[in-house]
């Protein structure tokens, strides 16, 4: 049997035995879908304001009711995919990357590296990360480039810090002697034979952290940082129907919030279930 | 006891260097500012003169060296600069303010534990349970819960549908005058003060905001229970606990328990930092008068210097409370005097 077919074999088997997973899977195809397609997918203009038809409650029309302007919140819910997951995805690249390099030099080469890269991570965990966050967003300036920063800035320690473990473990493993007896730089071996290696941890890493980077980057546009209305954003739609809540229009706030929850939990849920795939050992 | 003063002595040396860390990030930050940071801690008013004043008395006409002695020493007394929106000291603005943030945390930490510690015991005796299979559940989804959906949820249905909650703005309904301020805590001032009826009105305020910040810190602390505890249960003075027959209760409440609420504690700091945050967003959504609101209000007036005061406060609180649990590990730890 090939490797392929092993793994395929033993994926489908996961699946089979963790039906939530399964579902998570859906899910992320879902979420995926609508911020490819969105636009096109959406049945109204996610911008066109329609005052005659202002705060109307959920109906066929509307599926998810109007809000303030007579915009469809069902549309906004659908194109907003886009701009979240966009966010979420690059502050997640940007921190797996640094973190990754980071990390690997801490483990491979320990000392000096190792205890600079380490201070820097403590450093940044000493904060309250959100806080941090905030501080970030207001020294750089308020745009949706620099929510992206400050989520990857928050993110950056724990990809260093698995990194880091996961090289060290491998620092002298057979297969990194052969490669150095072989004649293969240090750098070389890190990027040809350790990365490789480590690379289904950090996988795990990403995925319980995705939903993380989604609900910070939320939380940030939800006390007015990073996108401005009139774009389409969870965060900033949960903020606007904020206001009507407490007159009794819920469909505002409900919708955004929930599609936000919705992404959230399939990325948790997804994440436990590649450590399953991944790391059968702790399984739980 | 000597080589426990000793740790806790050392403990707090091992502080200094995260201090500086986050002493020199919040100098960064202060000085990161786009374009000149003279123009921006002026204000909108400012002509030329006034500007160059600035920037003489920030130093910024220095060398970075000299300016981050300058920053320490401004620090050292407590000089955090002015907020413009306000026009007073930022350092005043976060300390009329604290209080009321505290409040909520404590009573949201407090609410979150009382549940979340009862819930993982249980989780952990009954593994594979109705109470085990509630208890991941919970775990799960209070990890994907966005505080302020949470929060606003929480206020739709208790304050519009059901009309038990008071209207979410603040920690007083207007009808009360606040109490005589000792604590700075409302419903520790009332009770001071023997109004009840205020102490009342300040809880009926405050149940809805701190239960928002419970749900959100319950999972975290139920997970790390229910893992300890399953951890104690395992070990072998348990099981030797139940083979010389001492009762069920015995063995949960006194052996179990009391290894098992040692990593819980750990747990906590890190809990902490994460209410912290929290925090911000849920005195947003109940607008509740506390640092959160106005370090939000601050970010949206572009007032740099009681932003970057709020971050740096809050990292030295966060400082505070992790040395805090540290020393208390230390204290009751009797194992940590003898790795020592």
């Amino acid at each position: 049997m090939t490797a392929m077919a092993r793994s395929f074999r033993h994926f489908s088997y996961v699946m089979g035995e963790n039906p939530v997973t399964a579902a998570a899977f859906a899910l992320f195809a879902l979420i995926v879908a609508l911020a490819a397609f969105g636009p096109w997918i959406a049945p109204y203009d996610p911008l066109a304001t329609d005052a005659m038809n202002a705060l109307q409650p959920p109906s066929w029309a509307h599926p998810f009711g109007t809000d303030q302007l007579g915009r469809d919140v069902m549309s906004r819910v659908i194109v907003a995919t886009r701009l979240d997951l966009g966010i979420a995805v690059s502050a997640v690249a940007l921190s797996f990357f640094i973190g990754s390099a980071m990390g690997c030099a801490a483990g491979f080469w320990g000392g000096w590296t190792d205890r600079i890269t380490g201070r820097i991570t403590d450093t940044i965990m000493a904060f309250p990360l959100f806080v941090l966050a905030m501080g970030v967003v207001a020294a750089l300036g308020n745009s949706v480039e620099n929510i992206i920063y400050a989520t990857a800035v928050i993110n950056l320690p724990f990809y260093a810090r698995v990194a880091r473990v996961e090289t060290a473990i491998r620092r002298n493993a057979g297969f990194v002697q052969a490669a150095r007896l072989c004649g293969n730089s240090d750098l070389r071996i890190l990027a040809t034979q350790v990365f490789p290696n480590i690379l289904p941890p950090m996988m795990v890493q990403v995925s319980l952290n995705m939903g993380w980077a989604i609900l910070n980057a939320a939380g940030l546009s939800f006390i007015g940082l990073g996108v401005r209305p009139p774009d389409a954003e969870w965060g900033i739609m949960v903020a606007e129907g904020a206001t009507y809540v407490v007159s009794g229009e819920w469909w505002l706030a409900l919708f955004p919030g929930s599609a936000l929850m919705l992404a959230v939990f399939c990325f948790n849920l997804l994440g436990d279930g590649l450590r399953d795939l991944v790391d059968p050992l702790r399984r739980t | 006891m000597r080589t426990k003063l000793m740790q806790i002595g050392q403990r707090l040396l091992q502080a200094l260097p995260s201090v500086f860390g986050i002493i020199v990030i919040s100098f960064v930050l202060t000085r990161a500012l786009p374009g000149d940071p003279a123009v921006y801690f002026a204000g909108m008013m400012a002509d030329d003169n006034s500007i160059a004043e600035v920037r003489k008395s920030l130093g910024l006409d220095r060398s970075w060296i000299e300016q981050f002695f300058i920053y320490v020493g401004n620090l050292l007394h407590g000089n955090l600069g002015m907020s413009l929106s306000t026009g007073r000291p930022v350092l005043e603005e976060l300390l009329t303010r604290l209080p009321a943030s505290l409040e909520l945390t404590f009573a949201g930490l407090g609410l979150a534990i009382l549940v979340a510690v009862p819930l993982g015991v249980l989780a952990a005796t009954r593994p594979g349970s109705l109470t085990d299979h509630a208890c991941r559940l919970l775990v799960t989804a209070g990890v994907s819960l966005p505080t302020f959906f949470t929060g606003l949820f929480l206020m739709y249905l208790f304050y519009y549908l059901l009309g038990w909650a008071p209207s979410p703005l603040g920690r007083l309904d207007i009808l009360y005058l606040s109490p005589p301020h000792v604590t700075g805590f409302f419903t520790i001032d009332s009770l001071l003060d023997g109004d009840f009826e205020t102490f009342w009105a300040a809880l009926r305020q405050l149940v809805l905001p701190a239960f928002t910040l419970g749900l959100f810190a319950l999972a975290p602390i139920a997970r790390m229970t229910r893992a300890a505890m399953l951890n104690a249960l395992g070990s072998d003075y348990v099981r030797t606990a139940r083979a010389n027959g001492l009762s069920q209760t015995t063995v949960l409440g006194v052996y179990a328990f009391r290894n098992a609420a040692l990593p819980v504690l750990t747990t906590l700091g890190m809990v902490f930092s994460f209410l912290l945050g929290a925090n911000v967003l849920v005195e947003k959504v109940f607008s509740w008068p506390g640092i959160g609101s106005f370090a939000i209000q601050a970010l949206v007036a572009s007032d740099y210097a009681a932003v970057q005061g709020f971050v740096l406060a809050m990292a030295l609180l966060f400082v505070v409370v992790n040395l805090a649990i540290d020393v208390l590990l230390t204290t009751i730890d009797p194992r940590v005097a003898l790795e020592g």
